[in-house]
């Protein structure tokens, strides 16, 4: 009893904890202001999301001048330069999918200040997510972000699919993370602690125990299942299809993100000494989702199915760097992170104008946009920029991404990191062939049913717009500086 | 102590749980093979903090009971809502839309 009782509170870094605190304080706030004001504070919800947004993005600065490495309850919470770009991202991101909610949920009359509250609840698991070094932490992090999100998917209540989005989502989303936990229980038992760290001393000895590696297969797996990849896609273009658009875009792009820094965390800081399980793993579902995403991504005449399936070809991408995991660790993170930040602006981007091109249209067939360059030539121009850089071509952003791909590849070295790099340089040309589809429908076609008039688009959604179309392009002709960010982020993650 | 009757016990419960998952139809079943394995999960981590001789797998069991009661709380929902659009809850009548 004396033993229980003898409780000293932890040190608490405030300054740490401080983007985490304001995105708790405005999640909170939104729901007290409605409880108050009810229906007449909905115009002030997202406003209220933004500044909240951009309120947590202000310690993040600071955090970055002061520049010094902050680790909290024994190793289980890390601020280093690695979870501050990430977590800038992550704010960002959710600043634009917060842009394009504002119209969309008002004119639908969803239930708003609940959207709100829920996004930023699950950004908060996403910022939590990138200092997790920890078993429990990432756990926490993983559902934290996770079941804000299935509500989000299945937001249209009256609507069947959403609703068939939104089980879909869940289901999967739940079995991949009870198996994720089993692989977890597992590891736990073999190195007895949760802390990464201890994790990487135990089970990195190299003696090849089959529990070790069922564990690390059974973590790796749950993860797989939220970045999509092939065979654990299956939910993906169906929830994409189902869910409101914004959070079509929240899901494509930060969800999937949140789960590539998880991936970080585990390969590089927890199973490092792992390649024998690890490489084989992620150099098969590597080679599969890009293949089997862009070979059905040919196929599908929606466009949000189309974005859908393109996303996860584009997660294949994403997993490429870690098949060499152990050969070149520093290009590999590089590569991801790089990658990931280029990757949320361009989809983000491609993801606007599908939503103010549906204002007009009411639909997301491909063929709907037809002769867009003739009654919206802003929209056409901002839509090639977006898949001039999801296809990789100069100077939009994209090209520097899978540059940084074939950069870890030949850093790695050796025959199996060149033959997955001539499945990246095939499917990017596969690629081409569906993004080219929806270029040739915009600028060459005839506009379907000759209703020419322009399309209004919303103030919010120009921002949204303006902001992609900067970040993609910045990437593209000054790859320096998104470099930059890459390199800054190798040193510390390894290190912790 | 009897270590590995209770992982086996643990191994067991999961893959009843993984076989509920993907056999049953009904979506309250399926929840509740859900909790089959994530039980599972808390047996196994309970078992190996007291062979470790460590708390750390308890408090990890702790916060996947909390986390489980929340996911349930969720799906639950999620089930609800079903029922009342279209008065089913066989998860195989939801394809509208096909992968």
């Amino acid at each position: 009893m004396e033993a229980l009782l003898a409780f000293s509170r932890p040190a608490l870094d405030w300054h740490a904890l401080a983007p985490e605190l304001t995105l708790l304080a405005f999640g909170t706030l939104i729901t007290v202001v409605d409880i108050i004001w009810d229906d007449r504070s909905k115009r002030a919800m997202p406003t209220l999301a933004g500044i909240g947004l951009l309120a947590s993005l202000l310690p993040i600065l600071t955090l970055a001048v002061d520049g010094s490495e902050r680790t909290m309850f024994g190793g289980a919470y890390v601020v280093d330069d690695f979870s501050l770009v990430l977590k800038a991202l992550f704010l960002i991101s959710g600043y634009v999918v917060i842009l394009m909610s504002v119209d969309y949920i008002r004119d639908g009359d969803y239930y708003e200040n609940e959207y709100y509250t829920l996004m930023l609840t699950s950004l908060l698991g996403m910022v939590m997510m990138s200092s997790s070094r920890d078993l429990i932490s990432v756990f926490v992090a993983l559902e934290l972000l996770s079941i804000p999100a299935y509500m989000l998917a299945a937001w249209r209540k009256g609507g069947a699919r959403s609703n068939e989005a939104g089980l879909k989502y869940y289901l999967m989303g739940v079995f991949a993370s009870a198996v994720m936990l089993y692989g977890m229980s597992l590891v736990y038992g073999l190195a007895g602690s949760t802390a990464f760290e201890a994790i990487a001393q135990e089970l990195g000895s190299g003696e090849s125990n089959p529990v070790a590696i069922l564990g690390i297969l059974f973590i790796l797996i749950g993860f797989a299942f939220k970045v999509s990849a092939v065979p654990f896609h299956t939910w993906a273009p169906d929830t994409y299809e189902g869910a409101p658009t914004p959070v079509t875009a929240f899901l494509a792009v930060a969800s999937k993100t949140a789960g590539m820094v998880a991936l970080i965390q585990l390969v590089f800081v927890a199973f490092p000494g792992r390649d024998d399980v690890v490489q084989p793993f992620f150099w098969l579902i590597a080679a599969l989702t890009m293949t089997i995403g862009n070979l059905i991504a040919l196929r599908q005449n929606n466009i949000v199915r189309l974005l859908a399936y393109s996303g996860v070809a584009q997660g294949g991408f994403m997993l490429v760097p870690f098949a060499v995991a152990a050969d070149a660790p520093a290009r590999a993170i590089e590569a991801v992170v790089i990658y990931m930040a280029i990757y949320a602006f361009m989809n983000l981007g491609a993801f606007t104008v599908v939503l103010a091109v549906a204002r007009k249209t009411r639909s997301g067939e491909i063929d709907s946009y037809g002769g867009l360059f003739q009654y919206a030539p802003g929209l056409a121009v901002a839509m090639t920029i977006f898949l001039a850089a999801l296809a990789g071509i100069p100077p939009a952003g994209g090209w520097f991404a899978k540059f940084g791909l074939f950069r870890a590849l030949l850093d790695a070295g050796g025959g199996w990191a060149a033959g997955l790099g001539v499945v990246v340089a095939v499917n990017t040309v596969i690629a081409f062939a569906y993004y080219a589809r929806i270029l040739v429908q915009m600028w060459f076609q005839s506009v379907p049913d000759g209703d020419e008039r322009p399309i209004a688009i919303p103030g919010s959604l120009k921002a949204a717009l303006a902001v992609t179309i900067i970040a993609t392009m910045a990437f593209g002709v000054l790859p320096g500086l998104v470099g930059h960010f890459g390199e800054v982020s190798v040193l510390s993650a390894l290190g912790g | 102590m009897l270590l590995n009757q209770f992982l086996i016990l643990g191994a067991v419960l999961f893959s009843v749980g993984v076989y509920g998952v993907l056999a049953r139809r009904n979506g309250v079943m399926v929840l509740m093979s859900i909790e089959l394995m994530l039980n599972a999960v808390n047996i196994n981590l309970v078992v190996f903090g007291v062979q470790h001789g460590v708390v750390s797998g308890q408090v990890f069991a702790l916060f996947v009971i909390a986390v489980a009661a929340a996911e349930v709380g969720v799906g639950l929902a999620i089930v609800l809502l079903l029922y009342r659009n279209r008065t089913s809850i066989d998860v195989e009548d939801f394809d509208l839309m096909r992968g």
